[in-house]
């Protein structure tokens, strides 16, 4: 029976490495993001960011000879494990993907990653998934992710506040894996700094009502709330509550909560509030958004990540002269680090023709990628405060 | 003066959003219990319904707002109110023409309605993002605020604020006239004895000639008008975003149940016990009591009795405890 199965197996293997031989000139990529669920709204912006790293590739032609780039699009729901693993499953076997952009949220992506990706050998780049937890995740390799983990924005986010003469916080956070490790880094840093936070309460998303939550946070006070959600979540009934109540008029906002819904919802009621999100004054985001034009919106966040998680795929390929996961992890750091010739949005078409030519690259992007230890960004972030309800960028961290 | 003080924190922080919290589910569970006492089925797409009913207001409200028709400072809402329940009204009889009807034909076991109404509720969800999208959706204008809570302060200069807001006002007064209304529409009208009358015992109904179809039609109309109602209420007060609609569904139910299934004033009661102990058991009381005691004995602590991540272990310890010591609920509901 065993040898039966092993025989099929092989059989199976040999029949798949022979379709993809007669596909050569057509690549698949898997975009596995929230299409719906929690962060339904972000999705979208993303997804075309990465698509739009495909479509120029394919429009270019010189990847491996002129091969075409198809996405091919599953939904991880961001919150349900099993979903997201049986889409990925079915962008591995049945699709045939030689890489896959995503996950989105950090709880799917680390199941996506130990119950699809590590199995089957296949790349995963997550332009979002931020918690700390996937730092040391088993992934032989095939992991990397376009976003800073929390750890680091739980630092960088002490510093702004402590620079601002903030001492006492109180924090609530979305009752997940993001959340919780952000929180979590977060009050270790500020702590550490000499801070104090006064509350750290969790918030269910997509409920009804958040009265409960508030009415604790008033009792526990603080100089202002920090709100470790989602913008079009529970982290907006939180901040809708909030400022109802007059429990508290300023808040810190991490990259969960930093979108257009914030001020197009609350205008100026966030006026002297502050936040953060990864992002940088590197000349890659304005050109991103040239790149883009009127497509999509690009002030979401993640979408600039995105872009950049499907070309560093595509990127690694063609320094590997190869399709296959196994051939082309070891290249992603490569063709994102120095040494090498800076390549900016919009220009993968160089990039590929210099790395034909043996030059090497150094992939900056959209996000001003650099991964260091366990295949992250470094991470740069953007600093933003709000003065007649626009978000304005006060400096970059 | 901290004694008020205390009593205007608590306000401000429970009693106040948990009034209308509770309103709005006692709304939300009176058109679940009225599906399961006259159709004996647990309705799940009533979340949808409602999503779909307030898309609709939502659609109007934009609709009158572009043509500058407004109603000063109550909510433009208001006044798609009545057009946004027709419409729900047309799709909860297009849905029980075309669908529930046929299920009933066929005398299927309760269960299998369930389940048919989880694939209404499915493909409602996906028609109500198809047409208005899964966003945050803001259609409240008017005055936000019966009373901010800075205004609040400056006028009593005591140091807690409260805030009431024009939703939440609404949402309580429209509540009680809507349920004046249904329990008036039950109790005395010939219609709605003959939907008590069916719901009670449904063959010697029919014996007394009663017509199914009639009864059946006038409680989907009330169902439809409840769940606009009810969607809007929530919308104004809070946003409308078709997921947590949906999500809606849960204290819906444990509402309903705990009342006792099949009793409108069940239902009522169950809105609000569910939305007080959701508020009350994970409160801090260390900002009231910080008033309320002598300064010796204030609390260092948060003098919290549960972290605000049970706040939902607690509804359902309610509805556990109910279902196990009186399985027909508070108001002698039908058993589950």
């Amino acid at each position: 029976m065993k040898k039966l199965l092993l025989a099929g197996a092989a059989l199976t293997a040999l029949t798949a490495a022979a379709h993809a031989e007669s596909h050569a000139s057509e690549v698949k990529l898997g975009v596995i993001l929230g299409f719906t669920g929690p962060i339904e709204s972000l999705t979208q912006a993303m997804a075309a960011g990465a698509e739009l790293a495909m479509s120029e590739v394919t429009e270019s032609g010189a990847l491996l000879g002129g091969a075409k780039v198809t996405p091919v699009r599953a939904d991880s729901t961001c919150v349900d494990a099993g979903a997201a693993t049986a889409a990925a499953e079915r962008l591995v076997t049945a699709e045939g993907v030689k890489g896959i952009m995503g996950a989105d949220c950090s709880g799917v992506t680390g199941a996506v990653l130990t119950n699809v990706a590590v199995p089957n050998g296949m790349v995963m780049i997550s332009p979002s998934a931020t918690s700390p937890g996937l730092s040391e995740a088993e992934d032989n390799g095939l992991f990397f992710r376009t976003a800073p983990s929390d750890a680091r924005q739980g630092v960088v986010m002490t510093e702004g506040l402590i620079g601002m003469g903030v001492k006492s916080v109180a924090v609530t956070y979305t009752n997940n894996d993001y959340g919780k490790g952000l929180a979590d880094s977060f009050q270790q840093a500020f702590e550490a700094a000499g801070g104090e936070v006064t509350i750290s309460a969790a918030h269910e998303d997509g409920k009804a009502d958040y009265s409960a939550e508030v009415g604790a946070l008033a009792s526990a006070g603080g100089d202002l709330l920090v709100v470790a959600g989602y913008v079009d979540q529970g982290g907006a009934g939180i901040v809708r509550g909030s400022l109802d109540t007059g429990a508290f008029d300023r808040f810190h906002f991490p990259d969960g909560m930093i979108g257009a819904a914030l001020e197009e919802n609350f205008g100026s009621e966030l006026d002297g509030s502050t936040g953060q999100v990864p992002g940088t004054d590197s000349p890659g985001a304005a050109k991103f958004a040239e790149v883009v034009g009127d497509k999509f919106d690009v002030s979401g966040p993640y979408t600039g990540e995105s872009y950049d998680a499907a070309a560093l795929i595509l990127l690694a390929m063609q320094a590997a002269g190869s399709v296959e996961p196994g051939d082309y992890k070891s290249k992603v750091e490569m063709v994102a680090n120095a040494p090498g010739e800076k390549i900016y949005p919009g220009e993968l078409a160089k990039a590929l023709e210099l790395i034909a030519a043996g030059t090497d690259i150094d992939y900056v992007g959209a996000t001003d990628v650099e991964l260091i230890g366990p295949g992250e960004a470094s991470g740069s972030f953007r600093e933003i405060k709000f003065e007649g309800g626009k978000m304005t960028t006060t400096g970059y961290r | 003066m901290d004694l008020l003080n205390a009593f205007v924190a608590l306000s401000n922080f429970v009693l106040v959003p948990a009034l209308a919290y509770g309103a709005q589910l006692a709304l939300g569970a009176l058109g679940v219990t009225l599906i399961y006492g006259i159709l004996r089925f647990s309705n799940f797409a009533h979340g949808d319904t409602m999503a779909f009913g307030t898309m609709a207001v939502v659609l109007f409200t934009w609709l009158f707002q572009s043509w500058g028709i407004n109603l000063g400072p109550l909510p433009t809402a208001l006044l798609a109110l009545p057009f946004g329940i027709v419409i729900c009204m047309g799709l909860v009889l297009l849905t029980d023409r075309y669908i529930y009807r046929f299920y009933r034909a066929q005398k299927v076991k309760p269960v299998v309605l369930v389940i048919v109404s989880m694939g209404v509720m499915f493909v409602t969800n996906g028609l109500v993002r198809f047409i208005i999208g899964p966003d945050d959706q803001r259609f409240a204008d008017g005055e936000r605020f019966l009373i901010s809570a800075r205004t609040f302060k400056e006028m009593t200069g005591l140091d807690e604020g409260l805030a009431i807001k024009t939703g939440q006002a609404l949402t309580v007064v429209i509540a009680v006239i809507a349920v004046a209304l249904l329990f008036w529409f039950l109790n005395r009208t010939r219609t709605g004895k003959s939907m008590r009358a069916y719901s009670d015992n449904e063959d010697l109904a029919l014996l007394s000639g009663i017509n199914p179809e009639k009864v059946v039609m006038v409680t989907w109309l009330i169902v439809a008008a409840l769940a606009t109602l009810a969607g809007t209420l929530y919308g104004l007060d809070k946003s409308f975003k078709p997921f947590t609609y949906f999500q809606l569904l849960l204290p819906f139910f444990a509402a309903a149940i705990v009342g006792g299934l099949g009793s409108p004033i069940g239902a009522i009661v169950g809105g609000f016990v569910i939305a007080f102990s959701e508020v009350l058991i994970t409160y801090a009381w260390k900002k009231v009591l910080t008033y309320a005691l002598p300064e010796t004995l204030a609390p260092d602590g948060l003098a919290q009795l549960l972290s605000t991540d049970y706040k939902f272990a607690v509804s359902f310890v309610i509805l556990l405890v109910v279902l196990l010591f009186r399985p027909t609920g508070l108001f002698k509901g039908k058993s589950v």
